[in-house]
């Protein structure tokens, strides 16, 4: 090696220590901002868990509690909106990526819907406030499972249509080679074949779906008693978080990090799930 | 395997002399068109009923093309459309109103890579069974082994039938595909260059295998090895740019092709 090549060569060297330390200092912000906020919320979250969180019902300032009825409502209106949503989000998914492949309306469809998946969850909320709420008179945990479901299909529509598509053709030609009709090749092959990446999207519109507080706070509101009438207000925890941490009273705040805590906890474990389910397949192909 | 009375015998007739065998397909003048573009130009050529028919050429020369038109898979795509006469067994399988379904349960088809399904071995058998016949457990057991033993993979995996399907090698899940495709018994099997995805190994099973189902079924095969044409084809066809340059028996393809062009490729001068 000359000179000149070596003298390159270390300028080259000097370069890429710089680069990757500040490409370390950039990771390291990001993950110390994500450590701090897990640590803050498993700190005050666990510090303050006890049985009664899911025994009491949410208390009045002063008085002792627990989340009962935000969790017994966060979750029934969760499960409705997936229950809801999950069927028309597959249902379309399929149309996009089987049916009409390549069609005017499919690119429509797409277009629209990656709008919506990205729409401000605020939105969804006050358009359910004007559709339902506003003409029945009142909150209700109904209008809370609409919004909540209009929330998550999107998500829904785009992953399914994503996985199907990624099912190679020569499976759909083999099936029909057997004479299989187009729907018994969907159902039977289609999905088999991109179950994991369905499941997977399910679970992760849920995890989206499972912390959202702006569209709840326009259609289920929140209920300090315990209800289980779908018709009246619903309590949830997004909002009982919202409030309570706004309050001025300790024991309320307190009970907001435990509510915290238990969602941050449900959408871990959730993502871990679609984890999990995509990573086998991957290693088959 | 040879001592078991032959169950999946399609049809009654059991004429194997080559020469005097009946046309199972007539192919008569058919055009095929991707879109405004000619890939076939006015073919005609028999199939044998229980011979072996090879279409060769070089790559793009229509070979494919035509093997899809006989179960008319190229109906699974807009803008593709054929003209001329299919006859199976005298039917015009390009007419409209046919119903595809029935069509291609008679006639099965086997593609290049293998395509298991995400299923169990077992499953992937049963499928196409189950779309058009109801059979007890024991009926389709039997149907399952039945084939999976034609196939020559039964002694490989009958301790497994449980086992995903995409699991087994490439060679076996081709012929896990052929077992999947006599299971419900067609009469005619297309083979789209069943070999060119697997080890000499696997491709000399899956000759003899086609050597052996030729006793029951009217088989097309394409291929791009002209050894293979040789060694499992009682006719062949010679395709050059979509046109059918030549027809004939396989040794007269081979040893006195009539054609200028046919003897170049086979002697490979071009191609």
């Amino acid at each position: 090696m000359n000179a000149i090549a070596r003298q390159r060569y270390q300028r080259r060297k000097i370069r890429n220590y710089i680069a990757m330390a500040l490409a370390c200092v950039a990771t390291s912000l990001g993950l110390l901002a994500l450590a701090w906020i897990l640590g803050t919320l498993l700190w005050k979250g666990f510090g303050n868990l006890s049985f009664d969180v899911f025994t009491q019902m949410t208390p009045p300032p002063g008085g002792a509690g627990g989340l009962l009825n935000a969790i017994y409502g966060s979750f029934i209106q969760t499960a409705i909106a997936t229950l809801i949503g999950t069927p028309i989000g597959i249902l379309a998914g399929t149309y996009m990526a089987e049916y009409g492949r390549g069609t005017k309306l499919t690119g429509i469809v797409r277009f629209i819907n990656d709008i919506l998946l990205s729409a401000p969850s605020i939105v969804v909320g006050l358009f359910v406030y004007e559709i339902m709420v506003a003409p029945m008179g009142h909150f209700s945990a109904w209008a809370g499972c609409v919004a909540l479901a209009i929330l998550m299909m999107p998500v829904v529509v785009r992953t399914t249509e994503d996985m199907l598509l990624l099912v190679p053709d020569s499976l759909r030609e083999a099936a029909s080679a057997l004479g299989a009709p187009r729907h018994h090749v969907i159902r039977k092959v289609c999905y088999s074949a991109a179950r994991a990446g369905l499941v997977t999207g399910v679970l992760l519109a849920v995890a989206r779906i499972s912390g959202e507080t702006a569209p709840l706070l326009f259609t289920s509101l929140n209920n300090q008693f315990w209800s289980t009438n779908m018709n009246a207000p619903m309590s949830n925890l997004p909002v009982v978080i919202f409030q309570f941490a706004l309050s001025p009273y300790a024991d309320w705040q307190k009970l907001a990090w435990v509510g915290a805590l238990i969602i941050t906890l449900t959408v871990l474990i959730l993502n871990i799930a679609a984890r999990t389910l995509v990573a086998p397949r991957s290693q088959q192909n | 395997m040879k001592d078991r009375p032959n169950i999946l015998v399609p049809s009654t007739t059991a004429s194997h002399g080559n020469a005097t065998a009946a046309e199972k397909v007539s192919i008569r003048d058919v055009c095929f068109y991707y879109g405004e573009t000619m890939a076939l130009k006015h073919i005609t050529l028999p199939l044998y009923e229980r011979n072996v028919t090879a279409f060769i050429g070089p790559s793009g020369c229509g070979k494919s093309t035509l093997l899809r038109i006989l179960n008319r898979m190229y109906d699974l795509y807009p803008k593709q459309r054929a003209s001329g006469e299919v006859l199976l067994d005298g039917q015009n399988i390009l007419a409209p109103g046919q119903d595809l379904n029935l069509l291609r349960a008679r006639i099965g088809m086997v593609f290049q890579k293998p395509t298991p399904f995400p299923m169990s071995i077992y499953e992937n058998i049963a499928f196409g069974v189950r779309l058009y016949e109801k059979l007890s457990r024991t009926d389709m057991d039997e149907r399952v082994e039945e084939s999976l033993r034609r196939t020559a993979l039964w002694e490989e995996v009958r301790n497994d039938l449980h086992r995903s399907g995409m699991s087994l090698s490439g060679g076996q899940q081709q012929r896990l595909c052929i077992a999947r495709t006599i299971a419900v018994r067609p009469h005619v099997i297309l083979l789209d260059e069943p070999t060119s995805a697997l080890d000499p190994i696997s491709t000399a099973k899956i000759e003899e295998l086609i050597y052996q189902l030729k006793a029951d079924y009217t088989i097309a095969i394409v291929t791009h090895n002209m050894q293979q044409a040789a060694r499992v084809a009682d006719h062949t066809a010679f395709m050059y740019l979509g046109e059918l340059v030549e027809f004939g028996p396989t040794d007269q393809i081979f040893t006195k092709p009539r054609e200028q062009r046919t003897e170049d490729y086979i002697t490979g001068r071009f191609g």
